[in-house]
């Protein structure tokens, strides 16, 4: 089958708007948790998450998308804008139908939503905007993706959760093999409102800390739930021989391995799938355990689910088989976007011999037996994993490579 | 009742549907189409919804959507307000 | 070479009738399912007709935890899934649960548990800030709507693949078209696959009122559904869940299953036009029902029936109309259209999987269902919609679109494995 590679790449996080300054920070260990500014944190439980604060929509996007679009749209709009533009796609050479987009949405436009039910509820419903009709929809990335950039081939929308992320590259992989040139896809998400705040919380597993540096510490003995966040990455995938023909230079990897799994239902006596999601991905990617240089942990931060990762990171690699890094220590998780991320700096790690640091975490848990990276480690790194683990169960897992 | 003027036009469509650069709706628009303008039936329909709320004019939605222009808009709204008050 | 996959198994909740069976007896007689809306008090609104489903989650067996968890679609999905699975005569026992998967399309996922929950910790909208202490546990699962897929894999055991997939009005074909592409690829032997949604919520009203999309036929809420009747005036909002069981062919067949159709072709693209608005030449949904008969090897004279999108929106009925004669030729006149939301509404995300249900149960009983309230044609669409009346009509191929919010245009060739040609 034909080699898929990822010739773009367009990052917003909290770390960094865009991939340099993400990879930048990231390297250095700069968190970016800190205390709620999108509203007043003061009257919930939890008032830490990782914010992108430095984002002006109207810098980046035309002033007539803003009233229409949700604040993940817009970060999504502009990510799609500079994987585009760094992989510069000729859309003129493609096809009809050459390019196409897929995503992945946790919550949707949530921010909007909130907005149009209080106008609603409070008010009435001649009050409800126009746009709500497919401002806060999960769809509604790839259908503005796909309008700003005429792409009128295959589209898809996933909603796995936090495993979303890879699951929407790897079905972008699929049309890409089908004979799709180029596909735009990743994930970003983002709710920083009250109400999806409250959404969230309700989840259970977010940390009451106030101290940004000790509230989320995946794999750590005071590991007591995550920090959420708002951000992504998107991706451009097109074959190898794609690339190389139209005479692209930048390259990051290849999108080698990928699986997707479910787990069992909530206190059944069966055994997570997560190892076999890892175990196929690999598989799929035709690497032995001891070929993969990095893996990119999905990293809860809460006990039980740090315990079932740990586990199946030693199933398959062994005892402090293979380094573990968990950055997004820096942005909290941030949903299918969190993956989506995950593995833009799985990319970066590739292409810079760096891995990046997992801060904060002092006290690993001994019995995971899992090599940690605390600190930048400076080797060539040939193929990276990225696990990524969606609310309810579900497991993804992805294999790049040089 | 006050008349409803271009002004009164400008800043709901500013709110309503957004302007792609700071000036674009400052200049003579009266007669420009809203296609032109980059004003769709969406924001036409969001436009409407709002005059009705501001202006408590309503406007019947095949009229929201054959006035071509601010001007025509602007004569739709204030007949109607003449016809209602 | 790809696997080919086959639908096993059929289960569906829809307005007028729970099950296959009163499904079909529905539309196939050509009565209507819309109504005033019961849900809540709908008058403050512009369009105050729906097609609700008469369901109730206790009397279906739900227990009182999963009936507080689940939102009213994974409900529908959960539901039909049940009964897809007893259907197909499957057991799932003998199922290896890393080879099954579960997909769901749903366009606005748990939306009515949402809106609920939003009044109570708002306390019916009245500060931007919210109370947490009102906020219910599984409140998350609403959040993120993945819920519904999971709760369906957790019914069917299902340890491979699950997803929920969301592109909006094609998620009921979407959702079917990759469940297909995992058991074609290997990656799956069985796929529990449809959609679901239940989107008759204030909010969801009140935003089609916004863009005029929906009908203000207030005063004859049954016959308000009028796809390509020259008085059409937007869609009538509806709710539902159609699932199947898709197993790959040679399984089905060593099993002794009963087969109601191959898919034996999908195809999606995007008209990256406009969010609401559809290009009139109907360009893309044309290349996706190409693409769709070229991977089901079928051409345009083996189309024995089309399923209609068929909303009941003039822009809607003109867009698929012309798509249908750009993708089709001289064919697209001489074969039977019909748009079964002219008689259960539009359930957004669900309707593309009930309308696959549509097309298997017209394979099945040899009888196109008809495009009901259809008395006075739109001039511009002049193909053969099967006013009113069911037809009998032997149906070995039949092709069904979808068409979306956000430019998705999808099609779907449903075939009988053994027909001639392949």
């Amino acid at each position: 089958m034909s080699a898929v590679v990822v010739t773009g790449m367009g990052v917003v996080a909290p770390t960094g708007l865009g991939a340099r300054r993400h990879w930048e920070n990231t390297l250095a260990g700069r968190t970016a948790i800190g205390r709620i500014t999108a509203f007043d944190p003061a009257g919930y439980s939890s008032r830490l998450a990782g914010e992108i604060r430095d984002f002006v929509p109207g810098e980046h996007l035309p002033g007539r998308l803003l009233p229409q679009t949700d604040h993940m749209t817009r970060l999504s709009l502009v990510a799609a804008d500079w994987a585009l533009e760094e992989a510069a796609v000729d859309q003129a050479a493609l096809p009809e139908f050459g390019m196409g987009v897929v995503t992945a949405s946790s919550a949707g436009g949530f921010e909007f939503g909130h907005r149009e039910l209080e106008k609603l509820w409070s008010r009435g419903p001649e009050h409800v905007s126009a746009y709500q009709s497919f401002a806060w929809f999960y769809a509604v990335n790839t259908g503005q993706i796909a309008i700003r950039h005429g792409m009128r081939g295959p589209n898809g929308v996933l909603v796995t959760e936090q495993a979303g992320g890879l699951d929407a590259v790897a079905q972008a992989r699929r049309q890409v093999r089908g004979g799709t040139p180029v596909m735009v896809s990743g994930a970003v998400d983002g709710s920083p409102c009250p109400w999806g705040w409250v959404a969230q919380l309700s989840g259970g597993g977010i940390s009451r800390s106030e101290d940004p540096d000790r509230a989320f510490l995946p794999f750590d003995v005071q590991a007591a739930g995550y920090v959420p966040g708002d951000g992504g990455a998107l991706f451009v995938l097109e074959t190898e021989q794609g690339a190389r023909a139209r005479g692209v230079r930048s390259r990051y990897g290849e999108i080698a391995g990928y699986a997707a799994t479910f787990d069992p239902p909530p206190r059944s006596e069966r055994p997570s799938t997560l190892r076999r999601a890892i175990e196929l991905a690999l598989e799929d990617a035709g690497l032995e355990p001891s070929r993969i240089d990095v893996v990119f942990a999905d990293g809860a931060g809460v006990p039980e689910r740090d315990r079932v990762e740990a586990e199946a990171l030693l199933s398959v690699f062994g005892p402090y088989g293979v380094s573990v890094t968990v950055p997004k220590t820096m942005t909290g998780r941030l949903s299918a976007g969190g993956a989506a991320l995950d593995l833009a700096t799985a990319l970066l790690t590739l292409r810079h011999g760096e891995i990046p640091p997992t801060v904060n975490v002092t006290s690993p848990v001994p019995d995971y037996q899992l090599d940690l990276v605390t600190q930048p480690r400076r080797r060539p790194v040939s193929a990276a994993l990225v696990v990524a683990r969606g609310h309810g169960g579900f497991n993804a897992a992805m294999v790049v490579t040089r | 009742m006050n008349e409803f003027t271009v002004d009164d036009l400008t800043t709901i469509l500013r709110e309503c549907a957004g302007e792609d650069d700071e000036s674009a709706l400052d200049g003579d628009i009266l007669d420009v189409e809203f296609g032109s303008l980059g004003y769709d039936s969406i924001a036409m329909m969001e436009t409407a919804g709002r005059i009705k709320i501001d202006y408590g004019v309503v406007l019947a939605d095949d009229v929201v959507l054959s006035a071509g222009t601010p001007r025509e808009l602007v004569r739709l709204v204030n007949l109607t307000m003449v016809e209602s008050s | 070479m790809k696997r080919r996959v086959v639908i096993t198994g059929v289960g569906l909740v829809a307005p007028g009738g729970n099950g296959a069976k009163q499904f079909w007896d529905l539309i196939s007689e050509g009565r209507t399912a819309t109504g005033r809306i019961s849900f809540f008090d709908p008058s403050p609104f512009r369009s105050q007709v729906a097609a609700e489903c008469d369901f109730d989650p206790e009397l279906e067996g739900f227990s009182p935890q999963q009936i507080r968890r689940m939102d009213r679609a994974t409900q529908l999905a959960v539901a039909s899934a049940r009964e897809c699975v007893q259907d197909s005569g499957l057991d799932l026992r003998a199922v290896d649960p890393a080879r099954t998967g579960v997909t769901v399309g749903s366009a606005v996922g748990c939306t009515m548990g949402l809106e609920e929950e939003y009044r109570v910790v708002s306390d019916g909208g009245r500060s931007w800030h919210v109370d947490e202490s009102y906020a219910v546990p599984h409140l998350f699962d609403y959040f993120v709507p993945s819920s519904i897929a999971a709760e369906v894999a957790w019914e069917v055991g299902a340890e491979g693949p699950v997803a929920t997939v969301s592109t909006g009005c094609t998620s009921g074909l979407d959702s079917v078209g990759q469940a297909v592409e995992l058991v074609a690829d290997g990656l799956a032997d069985v796929m529990v696959a449809g959609a679901s949604d239940a989107p008759i919520s204030p909010i969801t009203v009140a935003c089609f009122d916004a863009i005029r999309a929906t009908t203000p036929r207030n005063d004859d809420p049954a016959t308000a559904s009028r796809p390509f009747d020259r008085s059409r005036n937007g869609f009538v909002l509806g709710e539902g869940s159609a699932m199947f069981v898709l197993e790959e062919y040679e399984r089905a067949r060593r099993r002794g299953a009963h087969i109601y159709a191959e898919v034996a072709g999908f195809a999606t693209r995007s008209n990256a036009f406009h969010m609401t608005g559809l290009r009139p030449d109907g360009r893309e949904m044309a290349e996706a029902i190409t693409v769709a008969m070229a991977r089901a090897a079928v051409e345009p004279g083996d189309i024995d029936y089309i399923n209609a999108h068929g909303s009941g929106t003039v822009q809607n009925d003109r867009h698929e109309t012309a798509a249908f004669k750009l993708s089709l030729g001289s064919r697209a006149y001489e074969t039977p259209v019909s748009s079964i939301k002219s008689m259960i509404g539009h359930s957004l995300g669900a309707i593309g999987s009930l309308e696959i249900a549509a097309c298997v149960l017209a394979m099945e009983n040899g009888v196109v269902p008809p495009t009901a309230n259809l008395h006075d044609p739109d001039p511009v669409c002049d193909l053969d919609y099967v006013p009113l009346v069911a037809r009998e009509h032997r149906v070995d191929v039949a092709l069904t679109v979808g068409s979306g919010f956000g430019g998705f245009q999808s099609a779907m060739v449903l075939a009988r494995p053994d027909r001639v040609g392949r």
